[in-house]
């Protein structure tokens, strides 16, 4: 029993940082009707920016607080190396359709990541940070500190977006946006602008969660895989929805963590590090039940 | 009013759609502007309302006016900002938003009065009022024009720009849309009436405008066009000095269609 609440808790703090990432997805698809490819390498950029910042600013007042602050700055600057590229490479195809930008952020991945590789180095650099692998003591359940850490910040982060969302014009703007920008234009939504905040915002929550990412390891080049997982997850929550990547991000984080611990046991034909495809696997079981993933919008088409 | 003033309008730095293309919409006016298919109707539009821009149109010469202020530099939202709206032809509404959604983003430059707008809406509307809560895409088509009309009231503007409103609907939709456009022009909205629908447009309109390949040919009262031969006999289907007969269809079939007004 111990071992599965353990194992359930793993994977709700690293389904935590899936959530995250694959917020910062479906808040471009929400907006331009485009998955951010770039995403990986907003993460990689952020999560550099943060192991420069964290030895830059030093110990302020205690060491998780200075934590946060790292990964503040390195939000704020993700979030503005975003916005350029956005202005850059994206203002420019307002008005064309989805599938061009798809494929200018697949450059835009590429381009940012060897830069930010560039910055990194060979080996893996650390993020300053109180917490590394150390563990608590929860009613006799351990707990990784960077886990619960994890959930923490991805709670603060859901309630900052649901009220974004439901409480300012811009959450309904960006959905407008993301159906037919024209129309968005001649309601007086300033197209450019949404592009650029949801670029902005998805920079930023990719920074925090790189950041949290490296709590453990560090950064080094190949941190960047991590972000492709909140691809299934996304999916399986529904492209448009934020509460299906949370619920997405969690699903995977403990399924690949149970899958870790037990599948070794259960089902030993399938070979080592089945938990590596097991989102995937998920993802597929999801599609085949609800192909517009479990809170998706339906295309609505008349006849 | 809002005013055009020898347009000229150059797509992807080649084709010329609009050529010295003079229009006006008087403040509180219905004004119709009829034309066959790429006459350049539209793209006279989306000139008014900074549209061509993402379509890679490019002003090369002329202006557009709002109140002698020259607005055919703003972007879109600016446009909207300043009263003049447009509804795109085919309705456009966001498919998969509520209705009650759809009038929301509408009132994105006007958030203040949007209680007061969505009311007034719905009372101008009342079958939106029924489906507030309805995915707008399951809409009729007829319900889908009021609701892109109400849409674009949701600010209050100053001139409405309706691009073939009539467009697929049903004779006696395009009746009940002709009435809601008197309705929304009594209450001070100046309106530019774009339609291929010649008669019911020009039943309404004070002024009338006829385009023909990116420029305007005809400049009239809407009772001369009316009564204008040429377009009795393009738009209305009628033929001159015959009192409304239909020509024979044999003599209709060799007459080519191609004959220009010299401007």
């Amino acid at each position: 029993m111990t071992e599965l609440l353990e194992a359930v808790l793993r994977g709700l703090g690293t389904g935590s940082i899936y959530a995250m990432l694959a917020l910062a997805f479906v808040i471009v698809y929400k907006s331009t009707g485009v998955i951010n490819f770039a995403q990986p390498a907003m993460m990689l950029a952020g999560a550099t920016i943060a192991t420069y910042a964290g030895p830059a600013i030093g110990v302020v007042l205690f060491a998780s607080l200075s934590f946060f602050l790292s990964v503040g700055i390195a939000a704020l600057l993700t979030a503005l190396i975003a916005l350029v590229i956005e202005r850059a490479a994206i203002r420019p195809m307002v008005g064309r359709p989805a599938f061009v930008v798809a494929i200018i952020t697949i450059g835009i991945d590429i381009a940012v990541r060897v830069v930010a590789g560039g910055f990194i180095g060979l080996g893996a650099r650390p993020v300053p940070n109180p917490w590394g692998l150390d563990g608590v003591d929860l009613a006799g359940v351990r707990v990784q500190q960077r886990h619960l850490v994890s959930m923490a910040v991805l709670t603060v982060v859901v309630l900052a977006l649901l009220h974004f969302y439901r409480r300012t014009r811009y959450g309904l703007a960006m959905r407008a946006a993301a159906f037919d920008q024209e129309a968005a234009l001649t309601q007086g939504v300033n197209v450019g602008n949404v592009f650029a905040v949801s670029w902005a915002m998805a920079g930023a929550l990719a920074a925090v969660a790189g950041s949290l990412l490296a709590i453990s390891a560090g950064v080094d080049r190949r941190i960047w895989v991590v972000a492709l997982i909140a691809l299934p997850a996304i999916i399986l929550g529904g492209l448009d929805s934020l509460e299906g990547a949370v619920i997405g991000g969690l699903a995977v984080g403990v399924v690949q963590a149970l899958v870790g611990s037990y599948q070794r046991e259960v089902a030993p034909w399938l070979g080592d590090n089945f938990s590596v495809v097991a989102p995937y696997v998920l993802m597929l079981l999801v599609l085949l039940a609800k192909p517009y993933g479990i809170f998706g919008t339906p295309e609505v088409r008349r006849v | 009013m809002l005013r055009a003033s020898n347009l000229e309008v150059v797509y992807d730095d080649v084709v010329l759609a609009l050529r010295g293309v003079s229009l006006a919409v008087p403040d509180g006016g219905i004004v119709a502007l009829l034309g066959s298919n790429g006459a350049g109707k539209t793209t006279l539009l989306r000139a008014l309302t900074g549209l061509l821009d993402i379509h890679d149109g490019e002003i090369t010469k002329g202006s557009v006016s709002l109140d002698d202020r020259p607005i055919h530099r703003w972007r879109p939202e600016r446009v909207v900002d300043a009263g003049v709206r447009q509804v795109l032809e085919g309705r456009r509404v966001f498919v998969e938003l509520s209705v009650e959604d759809n009038l929301k983003v509408g009132a994105h430059t006007a958030r203040a009065a949007m209680r007061d707008n969505l009311e007034r809406i719905y009372e101008l509307f009342p079958v939106l009022a029924d489906r507030r809560a309805k995915t707008a895409g399951y809409l009729s088509g007829g319900e889908q024009q009021m609701l892109a009309m109400g849409r674009a009231l949701m600010s209050d503007p100053r001139f409405l720009l309706l691009d073939e409103p009539s467009l697929g609907l049903s004779p006696k939709l395009v009746e009940q849309v002709r009435d809601v456009i008197v309705e929304i022009n009594r209450a001070g909205t100046g309106i530019l009436l774009v339609e291929q629908n010649a008669t019911m447009a020009l039943s309404i309109a004070a002024h009338g405008y006829v385009m023909e390949t990116g420029r305007i040919v005809l400049d009239k009262p809407a009772e001369a066009l009316l009564r204008d031969d040429d377009v009795r006999e393009f738009y209305l289907g009628l033929h001159p000095g015959e009192a409304g007969e239909r020509r024979s269809f044999r003599d209709v079939k060799h007459y080519r269609r191609k004959k220009r007004w010299s401007a």
